[in-house]
């Protein structure tokens, strides 16, 4: 009966690498979901101050980001390094402020637009200056609910 | 008729294919860091409208200069000790009669509030100042209200306040328990509202 004869043991089976791909698969699905793509190149020095009473913006479709902070060091030749608002994918003037946040109203649906929250992301060796003249543009447009994001830290580093 | 055996398509090169994907969206993922200190402002007004007025007790005076320094009531402090003295002001309790607090448990100071409901905290910069220096003196005073609002919340319901935040706007929370979330912490809010006023700067 040769369908019971045992195989000769010795040579070990290689290893099957079929399931390889499963795997691999598997890891892209999540990184692909968990992945959210800038939308905007950043053109200013980005670093956020610290701070530890922090809140988390949860819906990110409703958030409208405000970048400023100095030139990034390839745009410094062209733009000087005082420090500036990015709107989207370009610098910005403080008067274009009002007309960006409207913008942004627009094209929300109706009903959300009480929800929306204006995120600054301000580096932290910005003057106070610029972002209260961002302030002041946004209580002209009414958006009034504002996140100043920050990184979780201790607040003091920020000195 | 005889079927021909199809020959099987070599998978082989599917992972290669896998990897290279896997790669791609590794390197361009970027986990956003959407995390800050939530504030509201104050609705535009035009016109210059009498400020009420309000006892000079009842403001804590906060002021940051364009060197970063601190100077609160009149006097320089240090970044760590703010978040101690603003509650403490908060926490005071100094008031008698209908001003009287219930929950206080500060040492009735006469020179600072009567209750945390007439207890305003003014913050005044410099245009010069650092945003990082704003961004923690904030913190700092939020914190304050925070700690007093968690012992209420302790002391009233059994967890803190931003236990009950962070529960409250959780999407996993069911709708009978957000609305009875909601009520304790507006109650809370409204023991301790949040009166925190911003100048514009000078400078």
């Amino acid at each position: 009966m040769s369908k019971f004869t045992k195989k000769k043991s010795g040579d070990l089976p290689a290893i099957s690498t079929a399931s390889l791909p499963d795997i691999v698969f598997m890891l892209l699905f999540f990184f692909m979901v968990a992945t959210t793509m800038r939308e905007t190149t950043l053109m200013v020095q980005n670093s956020l101050p610290t701070a530890d009473q922090v809140e988390k913006l949860d819906k990110k479709d409703l958030v409208m980001y405000i970048y400023a902070g100095k030139p990034s060091q390839r745009y410094q030749q062209k733009y000087g390094t005082e420090a500036r608002i990015q709107l989207n994918d370009k610098f910005a003037d403080v008067s274009e402020v009002q007309s960006f946040i409207y913008a942004e109203r627009d094209s929300k649906r109706e009903e959300l637009i009480p929800y929306l929250t204006t995120a600054l992301k301000v580096d932290k060796e910005t003057n106070m200056g610029l972002v209260s003249d961002i302030k002041q543009e946004l209580r002209k447009a009414e958006a009034l609910k504002i996140n100043y994001t920050t990184v979780q830290g201790d607040p003091t580093a920020n000195k | 008729m005889a079927r021909r055996a199809s020959p099987e398509v070599n998978a082989g090169s599917m992972a290669d294919i896998a990897f290279l994907l896997l790669i791609f969206f590794l390197v361009t993922t970027t986990i956003e860091t959407d995390k800050g200190i939530s504030r509201k402002l104050p609705p535009w007004q035009p016109e210059d409208v009498d400020p009420p007025t309000l006892k000079m007790r009842n403001v804590f005076e906060v002021v940051v200069n364009a060197n970063n320094d601190l100077l609160v009531e009149g006097e320089e402090m240090e970044l760590k000790d703010l978040r101690k003295a603003a509650f403490d002001f908060l926490d005071n309790g100094g008031g008698s009669g209908s001003e009287a607090c219930s929950f206080c448990q500060g040492s009735a100071d006469p020179n600072l509030s009567v209750n945390p409901q007439k207890a305003v905290i003014s913050l005044v910069n410099n245009r010069g100042t650092e945003y990082g220096t704003y961004i923690a003196v904030q913190n700092e005073l939020v914190a304050a209200y925070n700690e007093l609002r968690n012992r209420e919340a302790k002391r009233l319901y059994g967890s803190t306040f931003v236990e009950l935040e962070t529960e409250y706007n959780d999407p996993k929370t069911g709708e009978g328990r957000k609305e009875s979330l909601k009520e304790k912490i507006e109650a809370i809010k409204d023991m301790i509202p949040q009166k925190l006023s911003e100048a514009e700067p000078k400078g």
